[in-house]
């Protein structure tokens, strides 16, 4: 039987952690996906840092990661807000069409 | 249990306070009370700055270590507290001319002020990370305040894009330092990493923190988001991005990496170098060809973040005395340039093409004059400001012996000349297509005058920013 130990928790989280930067490099669809990226980079950062807490026997990183879920929630409020006035202006999300000023 | 030292946080606490008093007070009195809640906020911070150099001057913690004040933070602090307080004065004017008072501004400037003071007396990686993104947070909708304008929206959407990309970064970075230390404290970071070998596992992270804060400091290769966002914001918004975020983020990032990583300054100094040189690059050539000065004062601002990290590539007291000079005279300079860039009207329109300012020389004689002083400052001309903010950067690095750093910022700053030199020449020796409006306000030739002042006193007299800078850098070093 396999024992599940640190290493595995941590590669689980760098796998997500890399999906989600990719999300936002390689998406070229929707802003919506953009943002569940967002989401996945701190979860993949949650996972770590509770695996971390367990492992080192310290609460600090429980800690963290609450705080950690808490901005989450305020960021994703935040973009979500963004995102919608950005749709009334311009009447769509496609990330291609985020062109007026050329960077 | 024994109650935390509230005295220390004094400052933040007060605006703390006021800015949920001001809330409220704006919630009940609507949108006609926004001219006095912004007055109301800059008193705030005129109070708090007062508050902070009786915080303390010697080095002291609060709140279980994750708090701290010493002389770099009081140094930090009054930097951004006067950046911010100038921003919102210059703000005032223009939120009644472009009809958009909404009480919510001033509220939100106090809070991303708030948000900057707690990253520079952070000691610890969740008072980093919190004081980061109240910042962050607070800045992101200040980039989309204009709600009915394409592009200050979309401004706003590719800063919130790339800023929580920078913040799940520097997250990331730090669960990896908390896992392979064992700690989240900076001193005890410093007391983990000083006895024993230095784990994979924390340089890794370390990697990831500085890409996370290199992206705040909008240095190359995390700049991308600069100009756009400084080309599409209002433009008082683009003058505060460009001011007092940046000073809060350098202090941390110096903080970061003099504290707890001061033992593997071998490993970052590498990476500060290259980013500090590709800045420099990036700034002096991709200025070249802007048309829009909003868009040029980006890539000149990541030029000079440029120069600023050579102090911090240097590592030791010198250097960070020449980061915190150059990061003072980088805030009046910017400050009153954004002054003038908002005093740029056609028929009542803001303007932000160079060729606008053609003949400003004979419409507004004394503009002219001080977009002069700050541009010759910002090339580095000697004797102004600028270049004494250059010389103490790059004699550090001399007597280090990063000669080529030096000498690599002499060679761009002479590039960034050019484009500086052209609005001057612009100014001075081009006929107008179409006059700027007479009549600038009160609160904008005011922010131009005393900062064109400033300038020209530091030119003449540096002893008191040089040796109060020195003093910042050297309780920095515990001396």
């Amino acid at each position: 039987m396999l024992e599940i130990g640190l290493a595995h928790y941590l590669t689980v989280a760098a796998i997500i952690f890399t999906l989600g930067v990719f999300g936002i490099f390689l998406n070229r669809k929707n802003v919506i996906i953009i943002m569940m990226s967002i989401e996945l980079i701190l979860l993949a950062v949650n996972i770590n840092f509770v695996a971390f807490s367990h492992f080192l026997n310290d609460l600090t990183g429980q800690v963290f990661a609450m705080f950690v879920l808490t901005v989450a929630a305020a960021e994703a409020a935040i973009g979500l807000a963004i995102l919608v006035v950005f749709f009334r202006n311009r009447g769509t999300i496609e990330v291609e069409e985020i062109n007026q000023m050329k960077g | 249990m024994e109650l935390p030292n509230f005295s220390l946080a004094l400052p933040e606490i007060f605006i703390a306070l006021s800015a949920m008093a001001l809330l409220v007070l704006g919630a009940f009195r609507k949108q006609e009370a926004t001219q006095g809640i912004a007055i109301l906020a800059i008193i705030t911070m005129v109070v708090a700055a007062l508050l902070v150099p009786a915080a303390g001057g010697n080095r002291a913690e609060t709140f279980g270590g994750m708090f701290v004040v010493d002389g770099f933070a009081v140094f930090s602090k009054l930097l951004v507290l006067v950046a911010s307080s100038l921003c919102l004065v210059m703000s005032i004017n223009w939120l009644v001319k472009e009809k958009l008072e909404r009480f919510e501004y001033p509220v939100l400037v106090l809070l991303a002020t708030l948000g900057m003071l707690m990253m520079i007396s952070a000691n610890n990686l969740i008072s980093l990370y919190l004081g980061l993104e109240l910042q962050s947070l607070a800045l992101y909708v200040l980039a989309a305040y204009q709600r009915d304008s394409g592009r200050a929206t979309e401004a706003g959407l590719k800063y919130f894009v790339l800023g929580s990309l920078a913040s799940g970064m520097l997250l990331y970075g730090s669960s990896l330092i908390y896992g392979f230390a064992g700690t989240t404290g900076f001193d005890d970071l410093a007391k983990v990493l000083a006895h024993g070998g230095i784990p994979v596992g924390v340089i890794v992270g370390l990697v990831f923190v500085m890409a996370g804060l290199a992206f705040k400091i909008s240095a190359v290769p995390f700049h991308m988001w600069t100009p756009d966002v400084y080309e599409g914001a209002p433009t008082p918004i683009t003058a505060f991005f460009a001011v007092a975020p940046k000073i809060a983020a350098f202090s941390l990032l110096v903080r970061v990496m003099v504290g707890p990583f001061g033992e593997l300054t071998a490993q970052w100094q590498q990476v500060v170098i290259f980013v500090s040189v590709a800045s420099m690059l990036a700034g002096s050539f991709g200025a070249i060809a802007q048309n829009n000065i909003k868009r040029l004062m980006a890539y000149s601002s990541i030029g000079h973040v440029g120069y600023g990290l050579i102090g911090l590539a240097v590592g030791d007291q010198v250097g960070i005395r020449g980061l915190l000079i150059y990061l003072a005279i980088y805030l009046f300079m910017n400050v009153g340039t954004f002054a003038i860039i908002l005093a740029m009207r056609q028929k009542g329109r803001l303007m932000e093409g160079i060729d606008d300012l053609a003949g400003m020389s004979k419409t507004h004689p004394m503009m002219a004059a001080a977009m002069a002083i700050f541009m010759f400052s910002m090339a580095g001309v000697p004797p102004m400001a600028g270049f004494w903010g250059k010389f103490y950067v790059f004699m550090a690095a001399v007597d280090k012996g990063f000669i080529a750093l030096a000498i690599i910022g002499v060679l761009t700053s002479v590039v960034s000349a050019y484009y500086y030199l052209r609005i001057i020449k612009v100014m001075y020796f081009d006929e107008p297509k179409e006059a700027l409006d007479r009549g600038v306000s009160g609160s904008l030739s005011f922010i131009m005058g005393v900062n064109a002042l400033l300038i020209l006193v530091f030119t003449f007299v540096p002893s008191p920013l040089v040796s109060s800078a020195g003093a910042a850098a050297a309780s920095l070093f515990g001396g």
